[in-house]
């Protein structure tokens, strides 16, 4: 992806808080290059650090060190009437919405041009486009207070546009709605990417919004960037403790294997392999059987991708030819521990 | 029941009551709206701090606020007279109402504007507003129901301290009740003033639920 074109580059970023019980550090040499037109996924566990970091993006949060470049334009360099006229280039949206509770759908989405000075008719007809554009044309007179949460997500995402922005950043934006509403805004965001061509980054706690939605993803653990890479790499062969821990956990947190005897392997569907029958394969190849424990696949990024956690006979041998044969079969795998 | 005389003066007090009320607090207003909004923007976690000016701030308005308002009215009867060129009748009052309510009502305004949720003020910057803009188009329209009901709790408080003047001969509806009731045991004034001053108060807080509740987009 090098020849693309950088639209937020972060170089050498900190962020130190200090309190009466001393220094906190939220953020640690942080690096990173966003490009134009790419849905990027910024992902860890609460307290890692991505909501500071997402709002270092946008200077709500100022860095205590190194740079956070926008569109060519360094934000510390910035004066405030500048910066704020930067901001209008960068929507925002949020856990909680955070919509003007006394203004009704369409007044919402007028705010933003409001503040940039354009005129209340201009403002309107426009606002009235963005709500046409996230589906909800036919609620521009209600209040937040009588719209669902993915009604208000909407809204809020029609108001963060309002202004033409080059990147969206969204915190936490589907951590509030219903696995059902959460697709239905994931599809929005993946629209307005591919019909506006709008950078978009995503801070989420949930592995799933990321496979569904971006093509790059930065793992950020105890406020380092522990992984970086394409969704699919990172997916299929997690370098990092805490990119295994995220992605095992997401779809086997539930299930306990401890009661199993006998080894296990995460085995991992690339998208490469989708329509090999691997399992069969196993069997007759090792002339052993296997017990399935777990099975997921799914669309990532247009590729069909899965994982399996297989249970291997109690024989050395025999779960030893299946080993070698996965590898011979270039499949990607990794034993689970009785711990997952 | 009443001679006609009577009944005049106490439609008078009505009137002058009224006067009282609705002048100072409205000038009350004028001071404390933009000390509240103040003390909240320049709180060390607020939109713009500036920290040195909340302290003091917050000190002076703690100070006037402690002493009671009964006191007050005393204690500043010079800088009323230099004001207004006398200490007695309802002009005379407004004065002293104006200095008492004017940091109560900043300590209201306070406490509601903090109402609004910090994550609507975090977008808003994230807009691109300004501290200018954010006051005037988010912090005051989202507290309003809120500002509201303040109002209505500050009115009556105001119309509380008047009656109280009536000691120093403040003129309203205070002053007839301690003229008739309390120097000259007529009781049955004093009742009719304080059935009034009840009512009154039952109206300004009916009228400004109402207009909350009215304003309040929260609620459907």
């Amino acid at each position: 992806m090098d020849g693309r074109e950088v639209i937020v580059k972060i170089r050498d970023l900190d962020k130190t808080y200090y309190s009466k019980y001393g220094k906190t550090h939220a953020l640690k040499d942080i690096n990173l290059d966003i490009y134009k037109g790419e849905i990027f996924g910024i992902i860890g566990l609460s307290g890692a650090g991505k909501s500071t970091l997402v709002r270092c993006i946008n200077f709500l949060e100022l860095p205590t060190k190194g740079e956070v470049i926008f569109d060519g334009l360094s934000l510390s360099s910035l004066t405030e009437k500048e910066l704020r006229k930067a901001r209008t280039s960068m929507g925002m949206i949020f856990q909680q919405f955070n919509l003007l509770a006394q203004r009704n759908a369409l007044d919402n989405v007028c705010f933003p041009l409001e503040i940039a000075g354009v005129s209340r008719a201009k403002a309107r007809e426009r606002a009235l486009e963005l709500l046409e554009l996230v589906g909800i044309a036919d609620k521009a007179k209600s209040y937040p207070s009588q719209l669902s949460g993915g009604q208000q997500q909407r809204v809020a995402i029609a108001r963060a546009l309002a202004t033409n922005p080059k990147i969206l950043l969204c915190d936490e934006a589907t951590s509030a709605l219903d696995p059902n509403t959460t697709s239905s805004i994931l599809e929005l965001l993946r629209d307005i990417n591919q019909k506006l061509g709008i950078t978009i980054i995503i801070i989420t706690h949930q592995m799933s919004v990321i496979e569904r939605l971006c093509q790059r993803v930065a793992i950020i653990d105890k406020s380092y960037i522990a992984e970086l890479g394409k969704v699919t790499d990172v997916f299929t062969n997690p370098q990092s403790e805490i990119a295994k821990e995220l992605i095992l956990s997401h779809g086997i947190k539930d299930i306990s294997f401890t009661n199993e005897r006998g080894r296990k392997l995460r085995i991992v569907f690339d998208g490469r392999s989708t329509y090999e029958p691997i399992i069969s394969n196993i069997v007759l190849e090792a002339k052993a059987p296997v017990n399935i424990l777990y099975a997921d696949t799914r669309n990532i990024d247009g590729k069909a991708v899965g994982e399996m956690v297989i249970q291997l006979p109690e024989d050395e041998l025999l779960s030893s030819n299946i080993i070698a044969y996965l590898k011979q079969i270039n499949i990607n795998f990794m034993e689970v521990e009785e711990n997952v | 029941m009443f001679e006609a005389a009577v009944i005049k003066m106490i439609g008078m007090g009505i009137l002058e009551t009224l006067y009282m009320v609705f002048v100072s607090s409205a000038i009350a207003y004028l001071i404390g709206l933009p000390l509240g909004i103040i003390l909240v923007i320049t709180d060390k976690n607020g939109i713009h701090p500036m920290v040195a000016i909340n302290k003091t701030l917050g000190f002076v308005v703690n100070i006037v606020r402690s002493v009671p308002f009964i006191i007050l009215l005393i204690t500043i009867l010079p800088f009323t007279r230099l004001v207004v060129g006398t200490t007695y009748g309802a002009n005379a009052t407004v004065v002293p109402l104006i200095v008492s309510a004017a940091p109560f009502i900043a300590r209201m305004v306070e406490a509601s504007i903090k109402e609004v949720p910090e994550g609507v003020i975090e977008a808003a910057k994230a807009m691109g507003a300004s501290t200018f803009q954010i006051i005037w188009k988010v912090l005051i329209p989202e507290a309003m129901p809120s500002l509201i009901t303040g109002s209505a709790i500050a009115i009556t408080t105001i119309l509380g301290y008047s009656a109280m003047s009536g000691f120093v001969g403040g003129g309203g509806l205070g002053d007839i009740a301690i003229r008739y009731g309390y120097h000259r045991y007529q009781t049955d004034i004093m009742l009719v003033t304080v059935v009034i001053l009840v009512i009154i108060v039952q109206l300004i807080q009916d009228i400004g639920l109402k207009l909350a509740l009215k304003k309040d987009k929260r609620i459907s």
